[in-house]
C-alpha cells in the first residue's frame, strides 16, 4: 500500500549536538555503509582454488576489476544485524498500515518452505521430480478456488500489480476474442482505488474513466451505469474497498456490467475481511487477485517478495496464462505452452512464486475452515472496536457506519490546530508504534486507515487506542511545537525527502580526496 | 487457534463497545443471500504437528537437487549459500517489516537498498540500479517498456538466444500493448545477425550474455549498431555470478542491463520468488521503473537514506505511471545483498572460475562419449549437448538413474528442431564423483536401444 503523498521537510534545523564521542545513542549503532568498511581482498566465503584447467571463456573473459568489497563473515553479520535493528516489525509491535494487512507471520511457514522437497527444486527438472512441489501448488490452489468460489486461478503473477495485470490481460483476451478488441478501450476506476488500478490499465493500452465515490463511500451502481458504454471494457473495483467498507451495491454493480457486455475485476487487496463470509464468485467477479503476503500471512520482507494469483471466471478462465497444472492419472503436469488453446501467454518464467505458495498453504491448513472465518471476524471486530474507540476525539468521513476490516479517519478534527495527518503520524513513531497508513485513499482528506489486523491481543489494542487518544487530545490542545518536531526518539529524525528527489544519490561513489 | 489471541469473553466486550449484538452485525453490508457460513469443503484448523507431518510428506514426493548428481540451469542455479544469508534474512526486523514508507523506523532496510543497488551498479559495469525487480524476466519486460519510452518507438527486437520464456514474457506484453516485436530464430551457436533485424523503428535489442545456450557473447558490435540507429541495447544475464568471469554489459555498451539474481543467496524454490536486477545509465533514470533508495540528511544533519523519485510511480502518477509495479523482491535482495557482501570481488572471481572450471571438467568428460558433441566453443558454466537420442527421453532416463542432467531444449522450444540438445550447467556444487556418475549414466543410456 502506498502512503507517501506527502515529502517531508525538516521545519527546523533541529540541534545537531551528540552526546556521544560515536554518534552511537546506547542500542543505537550509527552503522557505517559496507562501501567505507569493506574490503576490495576480503572475504567472508573460503573457496578452495581450482586444480589448473584450461579455459573455455576465450575473448569473453572480463579483464577489469569488479568494485565490490567484502566482509568476513564476523563483520557481515554484525553490519546487518545493526543495520536490522533500525527497523520496525511486526514481531516488535502492531503495524497498522491499512490496505497493508500486517499480520502475524507463523515461523512454521518459514520453516517448511525450506523443506527441501520445496526449496531445493529446480524449475525446470523432469516434472515426473517434481511431484510434490506441484502439489503444493495445487493444494493451494484448490484452496483458493473454495474460498474464492471461482472457475480456475492463475497461479503465477508475483505480486498484487502483477496479478492485476494477469487478470486485465485475461480481459483484453476475452474481448479480442469476441471480435471487440478495437471498440472496447476503457477501464472504469474509482477514484478511491490504488494507483496500482489506473497504472495496470494504462499498461496494455487502455484509457481509464473514473468513477466518483458517493457520500456514503460506496461507488453507486447509477454512477457506474453512467459511466457504461458500448466502449467499455472492464471496471477495476476494490472490495471491501479502500475506505474499509464492502461495497453494498456491488451484485448491482455486477450485474450492470456484465449486461453492458464488460467484465468485472475485482482487486482483492482487503480479500482478508471476507475469507469465510462471502465468496466473490457469487458475487458475480470474474477476475480477482488475492495478495498472498496480506490474506495469508507471507512474509513481507521489507518490501516483498509477495504473490499474487488470480482467480478467474468460467467466462474468463480459457484465456488464462501459461503455466498451469494438471492432475492427469493420478500424477501432476505442468502446462508450458498453450498446446492450440486460447492462453493469453506467460507472466513470468517458470510457475510462480513457489516458495510464498508454500508458505501461504501452511497458514490456511493451519487455520482450516473454522480458523479462516475466526481470523476474517477478529480482524473486523479490532477494527471496529478501533473506530469506535476513537470516534469521539477524531473523526471518521462516514459517520458511525460499522467498517470491515480497516478504519477511515478523515483529518476534520486537526482542523484549526494548524497540524496534519502527517505530524499525528510522526507522533505515533514517538510513542514506539508504526503509524497507519495516511494520506490514502485520495478521496477523503488527510485520510489516516488503520488496520489493526486479527493478530492482535486486547490489551495490544486499548494501549494503541489509548495513546491515540492522548496523542489527539494533546493535538488538539494546541501543542504544535511537540508534534511539528516529532519524532525525536527513533533513529532518525524527519527527513529531507525534497532533497533525496531534487540531487538524487542513488549508490555510493567513493568521495574525492580532500 | 494459535495465532488468534482474542478470547471469547474479549470479543464480547469489543461488540459492546461498539455497541452491536454479534459479530454478523458487521457483516451487514455483505446481501444476505451472497453470505456463506464458513468453508464447508475444507478441512478444520490443524496443530503445528500435524501440518509439519503433512507438508513433510508432500515434500517427500520431490527429489530434492542436492540428493544426487544435478546439472541444472537455463536461468536458475544451485549455488552453496552461506549459513549466515539464511539467519540474517530471517531477523524478524528484515521479514516481518513492511516496504519503507517511514524512514525514521526503516533505515535498516533503506541502507541495505541503497547498498543493493551500489552492489549491482558495481557488478553490471552501470551507473545506477534500482531496488530489485520480481525476477529476472519480468525486469527483462519491464527493460523493453523503458526503451519505447526512451526512444519514443514500439519495436523490441530479440535474439534467438535469449531464455524463451523471458521473450514469452516480452511477447505477451508486447501483444497486450500493441507493440512490435520481432523474435529471431533460435540461435544455438550466436552465429546470427543482430544488426540487419535493426531498423529506424527499432526501440531496442535485446540480447543474453552469456545466452541461453551457453554462449558468452561480444556485445560491443550490436550496441554499435543499435546505437547508429537510434536504438538502446538491453543486455540480460541469467547467472549473477557469471559476471565475475565475462565482461560486464557496461562494458560492452549496454544501456540497460536486466537480469536474474537468484543465484546469489537464493534456493532454487522452484521458480521463486527470485529477485530481478535493474541498471541503466544515469541520464535515463526517470524512465526507470521500480522503487529506489536515495541518500539525504535528516533533521539533525545526519546521513540517512529514503525512498526517492516516487513521480515516477503508480500511487503518484497513476496511470501516468512508468510501470505498475509498487514492491520489489525486497528479502530476496537481501539475500542476493549479503551473499555478495561475504564474498565481495574477490570471492565472487573465485567462486565463478570454480564454476567455470568445474564446466569445463564436465564438458571434457562428456565429450569424450562417443556421439555426443558440446556445441559451444566457449562457455561459462553451461553449454549445449547435442546427443544421438532425443533429449527429452534422455533427460528423463538420467533421471531414473538419479541423475539430473540438464534441460532438454525441446521442453521450452517444441518444434524447433533441436529435440537432439540438452542444455547442461555446473556450479561450485558439483564434485568429481557427480561428473564420473553423470558421464557413466550418460554412456549406459545412449548404449541401450533407444
Amino acid at each position: 500500500m502506498n502512503v507517501q503523498g506527502r515529502p517531508t521537510r525538516p521545519e527546523t534545523a533541529a540541534s545537531s549536538a551528540r552526546g556521544t564521542f560515536t554518534g552511537n545513542r546506547g542500542l543505537d549503532i550509527e552503522e557505517a555503509l559496507i562501501f567505507e568498511t569493506g574490503r576490495i581482498d576480503a572475504t567472508g566465503v573460503d573457496i578452495d582454488e581450482p586444480a589448473p584447467f584450461r579455459s573455455k571463456l576465450g575473448p569473453h573473459a572480463r579483464t577489469t576489476a569488479i568494485d565490490l568489497p567484502g566482509l568476513s563473515e564476523p563483520e557481515a553479520v554484525r553490519h546487518y544485524v545493526r543495520l536490522s535493528r533500525n527497523n520496525y516489525s511486526i514481531d516488535a509491535g502492531i503495524y497498522p498500515l491499512g490496505s497493508c494487512t500486517m499480520k502475524h507471520n507463523p515461523r512454521l511457514n518459514e520453516k517448511m518452505a525450506r523443506l527441501p522437497g520445496f526449496a531445493d527444486v529446480h524449475p525446470l527438472q523432469p516434472v515426473s521430480t517434481a511431484q510434490g512441489a506441484l502439489e503444493a501448488v495445487e493444494a493451494l490452489a484448490n484452496a483458493l478456488l473454495t474460498m474464492t468460489g471461482m472457475a480456475a486461478v492463475a497461479m503465477s503473477p508475483k505480486a498484487g500489480a502483477h496479478g492485476e495485470l494477469c487478470g486485465m490481460m485475461a480481459i483484453k483476451a476475452a474481448i479480442e476474442a469476441r471480435g471487440e478488441g478495437a471498440t472496447r478501450r476503457v477501464v472504469l476506476v474509482p477514484d478511491s482505488a490504488h494507483g496500482t488500478n489506473p497504472a495496470t490499465a494504462a499498461l496494455i493500452g487502455y484509457s481509464v474513466r473514473s468513477v466518483p465515490a458517493g457520500e456514503d463511500g460506496n461507488v453507486d451502481v447509477e454512477a457506474v451505469r453512467a459511466a457504461l458504454a458500448p466502449d467499455v471494457a472492464a471496471i477495476m473495483l476494490t472490495n471491501p474497498n479502500t475506505c474499509g467498507l464492502f461495497e453494498r451495491q456491488i451484485v448491482g454493480i455486477a450485474e450492470a456490467i456484465h449486461a453492458a457486455g464488460a467484465y468485472f475485476y475485482c482487486d482483492g487487496a482487503n480479500f482478508n475481511a471476507i475469507v469465510g463470509k462471502t465468496r466473490p464468485g457469487d458475487l458475480g467477479v470474474d477476475a480477482m487477485h488475492i495478495n498472498l503476503h496480506k490474506t495469508f500471512s507471507t512474509p513481507h520482507g521489507g518490501g516483498g517478495p509477495g504473490a499474487g494469483p488470480v482467480a478467474l471466471s468460467s467466462r474468463l478462465a480459457p484465456y488464462a496464462p501459461v503455466p498451469y497444472v494438471v492432475r492427469e492419472d493420478g500424477a501432476l503436469r505442468l502446462v508450458e505452452h498453450a498446446e492450440g488453446g486460447a492462453s493469453f501467454g506467460r507472466m513470468c518464467a517458470f510457475h510462480g512464486q513457489t516458495g510464498t505458495f508454500v508458505r501461504a498453504l501452511a497458514f490456511i491448513l493451519s487455520h482450516g475452515a473454522d480458523g479462516l472465518r475466526q481470523a476474517s471476524e477478529d480482524a473486523v471486530l479490532s477494527a471496529n472496536y478501533v473506530r469506535a474507540s476513537l470516534n469521539d476525539v477524531m473523526s471518521a468521513p462516514f459517520g458511525e457506519r460499522p467498517c470491515m476490516h480497516e478504519a477511515l479517519f478523515d483529518d476534520r478534527w486537526l482542523k484549526d490546530t494548524g497540524l496534519t495527518t502527517l505530524d499525528f503520524a510522526k507522533a505515533m513513531i514517538d510513542e514506539g508504534y508504526h503509524p497507519m497508513t495516511i494520506y490514502f485513499p485520495l478521496i477523503v482528506h488527510g485520510a489516516m486507515l488503520i488496520e489493526p489486523t486479527e493478530s492482535e491481543s486486547k490489551a495490544s489494542l486499548d494501549l494503541f487506542i489509548m495513546t491515540l487518544r492522548d496523542l489527539a487530545i494533546a493535538m488538539r490542545a494546541g501543542e504544535r511545537e511537540r508534534f511539528q518536531s516529532a519524532p525525536v526518539h527513533p533513529p532518525r529524525r524527519r527527513l529531507d525527502e525534497t532533497r533525496a528527489a531534487r540531487q538524487p544519490v542513488l549508490r555510493w561513489t567513493k568521495p574525492r580526496p580532500a | 487457534m494459535r495465532y488468534l489471541p482474542l478470547h471469547a469473553s474479549e470479543r464480547e466486550a469489543m461488540l459492546a463497545r461498539i455497541g452491536v449484538l454479534d459479530i454478523e452485525a458487521l457483516f451487514a453490508d455483505i446481501p444476505a443471500d451472497k453470505r456463506i457460513d464458513g468453508l464447508l469443503d475444507m478441512p478444520l484448523a490443524k496443530s503445528e504437528m500435524a501440518v509439519e507431518r503433512a507438508m513433510t510428506t508432500m515434500a517427500s514426493r520431490s527429489l530434492a537437487a542436492g540428493s544426487g548428481p544435478f546439472f541444472l540451469g537455463a536461468g536458475a542455479y544451485r549455488r552453496h549459500i552461506p549459513a549466515s544469508v539464511d539467519h540474517l534474512i530471517q531477523r524478524s526486523e528484515f521479514l516481518t517489516s513492511y516496504t519503507p514508507y517511514q524512514p525514521e523506523i526503516a533505515q535498516g532496510t533503506l541502507q541495505v537498498l541503497f547498498e543493493f543497488q551500489t552492489q549491482v551498479a558495481a557488478l553490471t559495469g552501470m551507473e545506477v540500479a534500482n531496488a530489485s525487480m520480481y525476477d529476472g524476466s519480468t525486469a527483462c519486460g519491464e527493460a523493453m517498456l523503458m526503451a519505447h519510452r526512451l526512444t519514443r518507438r514500439n519495436k523490441a527486437v530479440i535474439s534467438g538466444a535469449l531464455h524463451p520464456q523471458y521473450a514469452d514474457v516480452a511477447a505477451t506484453l508486447a501483444h497486450m500493448a500493441a507493440e512490435k516485436l520481432v523474435r529471431l530464430p533460435p540461435d544455438v551457436t550466436a552465429s546470427e545477425d543482430l544488426a540487419a533485424a535493426i531498423d529506424n523503428e527499432t526501440s531496442c535489442v535485446i540480447v543474453q550474455s552469456p545466452d541461453f545456450f551457453g554462449n558468452p557473447r561480444d556485445l560491443t558490435p550490436t550496441a554499435a549498431a543499435a546505437h547508429a540507429r537510434g536504438a538502446l541495447l538491453i543486455a540480460v544475464f541469467t547467472d549473477p555470478v557469471a559476471l565475475g568471469a565475462v565482461r560486464s554489459p557496461g562494458e560492452m555498451g549496454a544501456d540497460i542491463a536486466v537480469g536474474e539474481g537468484q543465484g546469489l543467496g537464493n534456493a532454487l524454490n522452484f521458480g521463486g520468488p527470485y529477485v530481478g536486477l535493474f541498471a541503466t545509465r544515469a541520464k535515463n533514470v526517470r524512465q526507470m521503473p521500480g522503487r529506489l533508495a536515495g541518500e539525504t540528511v535528516d533533521a539533525a544533519g545526519r546521513r540517512s537514506f529514503v525512498l526517492t523519485l516516487s513521480t515516477r510511480e503508480q500511487h503518484i502518477r497513476r496511470e501516468k505511471a512508468t510501470s505498475n509495479i509498487c514492491t520489489n523482491s525486497g528479502l530476496c535482495a537481501l539475500a542476493f545483498s549479503i551473499h555478495l557482501t561475504l564474498l565481495g570481488a574477490a570471492g565472487l572471481e573465485r567462486l565463478a572460475k570454480v564454476n567455470h572450471a568445474n564446466a569445463v571438467q564436465l564438458a571434457d568428460r562428456l565429450s569424450a562419449i562417443p556421439t555426443v558433441e558440446i556445441v559451444n566453443a566457449h562457455f561459462f558454466n553451461e553449454f549445449t549437448l547435442r546427443t544421438p537420442r532425443p533429449a527429452a527421453e534422455l533427460v528423463e532416463a538420467l533421471a531414473r538413474r538419479g541423475v539430473i542432467g540438464g534441460l532438454p531444449v525441446s521442453r521450452l522450444l517444441p518444434g524447433a528442431g533441436l529435440d537432439d540438445c540438452i542444455i547442461v550447467a555446473s556450479t561450485e556444487t558439483n564434485t568429481d564423483a557427480d561428473r564420473a556418475a553423470y558421464a557413466q549414466a550418460l554412456s549406459d543410456c545412449l548404449s541401450m536401444k533407444a
